[in-house]
């Protein structure tokens, strides 16, 4: 039934690691994968299976589905839901579970999957009677994919799976607490409009739900129209342009200067399919103070949680942002531009692009990353980053011009994410180019799936690892705010180009600025699988800084001398 | 300030847990929490009584009508409502003194459950106050034993009526019985 119900939903790979309580499911899919309807990938730890489903359903927008026995198969599995559910990817977790009789005496592998999962889920379901099973896996697709997405898990007990019954698919979904997408209120389309023609330094604040909603386009039509520069989330990168000048790239936390001071500054801030999360907000009680704001949003609980707008636009972006498009007016914001334009050459003075460098640093490796691989044939490349001063360099030093291209652990800040999710988004893409930019400490969390990459036929997943010896991030941290006492942040790493020979992956190091080029394009030369460990300078930072608890104007900027000292003036060759 | 919030829910394992754990996690405070049957069979009806500010009690709102098994949610805080509690105390009593209690408890209209010869139940049903105001005075004879409810609560006045399938329909539904011949075939367990 497992398997009848996954080919309706148009699911062709799933992310698993078998076990006893879920046998007899394994056992009912020979017949599917024999006839290569569905193809099961074996990962090495359930985490990553829930990480490949995340990172297939990022690249695709389809539901991923992952797979699990009871008991520790299921509890492996939990740091991955809770990755995917807090950055609103739609999952579905099929887990076993111990037979009805022995539910709640601490059987062999017996564990409180609901309940273990509940907080991470955006629902989940325990099986007990086969009967019920067709209709809880339809509904499981349903609230995964419907209205704001998330994570369904459903716990068959083993009875069940061995039950036999009638098997149908055709049911209408009665969920009567479920309501995905709101009712439109034109009023207050109408308001935002209003606001917005009136504002003389508007400014939008874009999120992940623009991609979820796949109005990227509109939103670009949108600002163009009236010329509104865009900051975005670190989950919106690409929502427009980054190339467009009107695209001011991420704010918060580690966002430019000039994007912060553009949202202080704003009178309207319309934001986008976003939540106000405390790494793009800053102080709340210090964040955008001047501005009215607006607020399109398909999860109602999300309006009002953390800031308290002017005007709310409950719905489907794709429904709310359309109907917003012709009631906004031609405008130009020259004025209010300009001012951003000063703020953003004040910036470019201390921006580390605009010095020569004879150091192996990871902002000029993410450059050439960007610069090797930003026309790759069969689309722009996908790149899926882990977490740390890595992920934040790669988010201020590539261009991401494509809404979706980078796919990154945001909410939960996962590390250990980015090797078995760029697996899912490569297996989704398979002639794409998909490289995962992974630092030293989080790749050696879940380097197990290289084996994956074989297993699965030489997967051309290139990996990047930018090894800085330390936990950078927080090395970061320690050196700013715990004067310099580094506990528990040096890393060994073992040599990662003979861990590599031992997976039969190629390999290369880098140790020099003038390898980097030659080396990228050794790894986009070999068919299959590459890896590049970058061993970088060490007790790098990742500037600017909003240090946590302050308003986001509150930067710690690039220190100037250093970087003066090369700077030359004029833009570099890099 | 308190609010009275009322949520209807699918009677389904599992629930009273799944809201209970979405308050903790929340970190809202629950004053009171009283769970039982609503006019629709596999509908349950819950009475909270929250303690917070407005901004809090919406999102607890909110919150609640994204469980997938909350059907409905409203704030009655703000409309006339009947509340009633309900407590049952032991107190002990002697033969001077078992005549006064009887008296206030009649007073208060409460009923005398069980008695012995040292002690007994009395039970008061009615508005927070008064269940207060009752056990008050009984304790000056001693109460030895007390169980308090929460607070069930309703609208008063007309009432547009409301009625929502219950999961009754549901399982007959899950059941797949009534699938006509082409969909249904049989799969060897799953
Ligand atoms: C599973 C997990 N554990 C701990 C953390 C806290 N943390 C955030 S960034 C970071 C350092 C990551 O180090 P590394 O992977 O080497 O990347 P770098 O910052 O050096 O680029 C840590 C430990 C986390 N985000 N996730
Ligand atoms: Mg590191």
């Amino acid at each position: 039934m497992v398997w009848e119900a996954l080919l309706r939903e148009g699911v062709r790979v799933i992310f698993g690691h078998p076990g006893g309580a879920i046998l007899p499911t394994y056992d009912a899919l020979a017949p599917y994968e024999a006839a290569g309807k569905i193809h099961h990938v074996l990962v090495r730890h359930e985490q990553c299976a829930a990480h490949m489903a995340d990172g297939w359903a990022r690249a695709t927008g389809e539901v991923g589905v992952c797979i699990a026995t009871s008991g520790p198969g299921a509890t492996n599995l939990v740091t991955g839901l809770a990755t995917a559910q807090m950055d609103s990817v739609p999952v579905v977790a099929i887990t076993g579970q111990v037979p009805t009789n022995l539910l709640g005496t601490d059987a062999f592998q017996e564990s409180d999957v609901v309940g273990v999962t509940a907080p991470v889920c955006k629902h989940n379901y325990l099986v007990t009677d086969v009967n019920e099973l067709p209709l809880i896996l339809k509904e499981a697709f349903y609230i995964a994919r419907e209205g704001r997405p998330g994570v369904v898990l459903i716990d068959i007990c083993k009875d069940v799976q061995n039950a036999e019954g009638w098997f149908r698919y055709d049911f209408e979904i009665d969920l009567p607490g479920f309501e995905p997408w709101p009712q439109v209120d034109m009023e207050a389309v109408r308001k935002a409009a209003e606001l917005i023609n009136k504002a003389e330094r508007p400014l939008v604040l874009s999120g992940h739900g623009v991609q979820l909603a796949g109005v990227g386009r509109e939103l670009l039509q949108m600002v163009e129209k009236a010329e509104i520069p865009v900051v975005t989330t670190l989950l919106g990168a690409g929502n427009i342009p980054e190339s467009h000048p009107l695209s001011l790239g991420m704010g918060g936390m580690h966002g430019e200067a000039y994007a912060n001071r553009a949202v202080q500054s704003c009178d309207v801030l319309i934001a986008m399919g976003m939540r106000f999360d405390d790494r793009i907000t800053g102080r709340l009680d210090a964040f955008a103070k001047q501005a009215k704001i607006i607020h399109f949003e398909v999860d109602k609980a999300e309006v009002g949680k953390n800031v308290m707008p002017d005007v709310a636009v409950i719905g489907d972006l794709a429904e709310t942002l359309p109907a917003l498009l012709p009631l906004i007016e031609e405008r130009r914001h020259q004025v209010w531009l300009q001012e951003i334009r000063e703020w953003k050459k004040d910036t470019e003075q201390t921006d580390i692009l605009n010095y020569e460098v004879d150091e192996l640093i990871p902002p000029f490796v993410i450059r050439q990353l960007w610069h090797a691989t930003h026309n790759a044939k069969n689309g722009p490349p996908i790149i899926v980053t882990d977490v740390g001063q890595h992920q934040m360099w790669e988010c201020q030093y590539f261009t991401h011009d494509h809404p979706g291209q980078l796919i990154t652990s945001g909410g939960l800040g996962t590390m250990g994410f980015a090797l078995p999710a760029a697996i899912g988004a490569q297996m989704a893409h398979p002639d794409r180019l998909v490289w995962a930019v992974v630092g030293d400490g989080g790749f050696q969390m879940t380097m197990q799936e290289l084996a994956v990459i074989k297993q699965e036929g030489d997967l051309p997943v290139k990996i990047a690892i930018i090894n800085n010896g330390f936990l950078g991030m927080v090395r970061q941290w320690q050196q700013l705010f715990y004067e310099k006492r580094y506990v528990g942040t040096p890393v060994w790493s073992p040599d990662f180009v003979k861990l590599a020979e031992a997976y039969q992956i190629p390999a290369l190091a880098v140790t020099k600025p003038e390898q980097v080029v030659p080396a990228l394009e050794q790894a986009l030369n070999t068919p299959g699988p590459f890896l590049i460990d970058f061993r970088v300078k060490e007790e790098v930072n990742v500037y600017p800084m909003v240090a946590p608890g302050a308003a986001v104007d509150q930067l710690i900027r690039r220190p100037k001398p250093a970087v003066m000292q090369g700077y030359s003036g004029v833009q570099p060759s890099w | 300030m308190k609010y009275t919030l009322i949520a209807w829910m699918r009677d389904k394992p599992g629930v009273l847990s799944r809201v209970a754990g979405m308050m903790r996690r929340r970190n809202f405070n629950i004053d009171s929490l009283q769970v039982g049957h609503s006019e629709t069979p596999g509908i349950s009806r819950m009475t909270f009584v929250v303690d917070g500010n407005e901004r809090m009690v919406d999102q607890v709102i909110k919150q609640l009508r994204k469980l997938v098994d909350v059907t409905r949610v409203e704030n009655i805080s703000e409309q006339p409502i009947v509340a009633r509690e309900m407590a049952l105390i032991r107190v002990s009593t002697n033969a001077e003194n078992r005549s006064e209690i009887v008296q206030m408890v009649n007073i208060y209209r409460g009923e005398i459950v069980d008695v012995a010869l040292d002690s007994m139940i009395v039970q008061i049903v009615g508005s927070e106050e008064r269940v207060a105001s009752l056990i008050d005075l009984l304790d000056n004879f001693g109460i030895i034993e007390m169980v308090r409810t929460g607070p069930v609560a309703m609208a008063r006045g007309q009432m547009e009526h409301k009625y929502r399938r219950s999961t009754a329909v549901w399982r007959a539904q899950a059941n797949g019985r009534d699938a006509t011949a082409a969909e249904r075939f049989r799969t060897g367990g799953v």
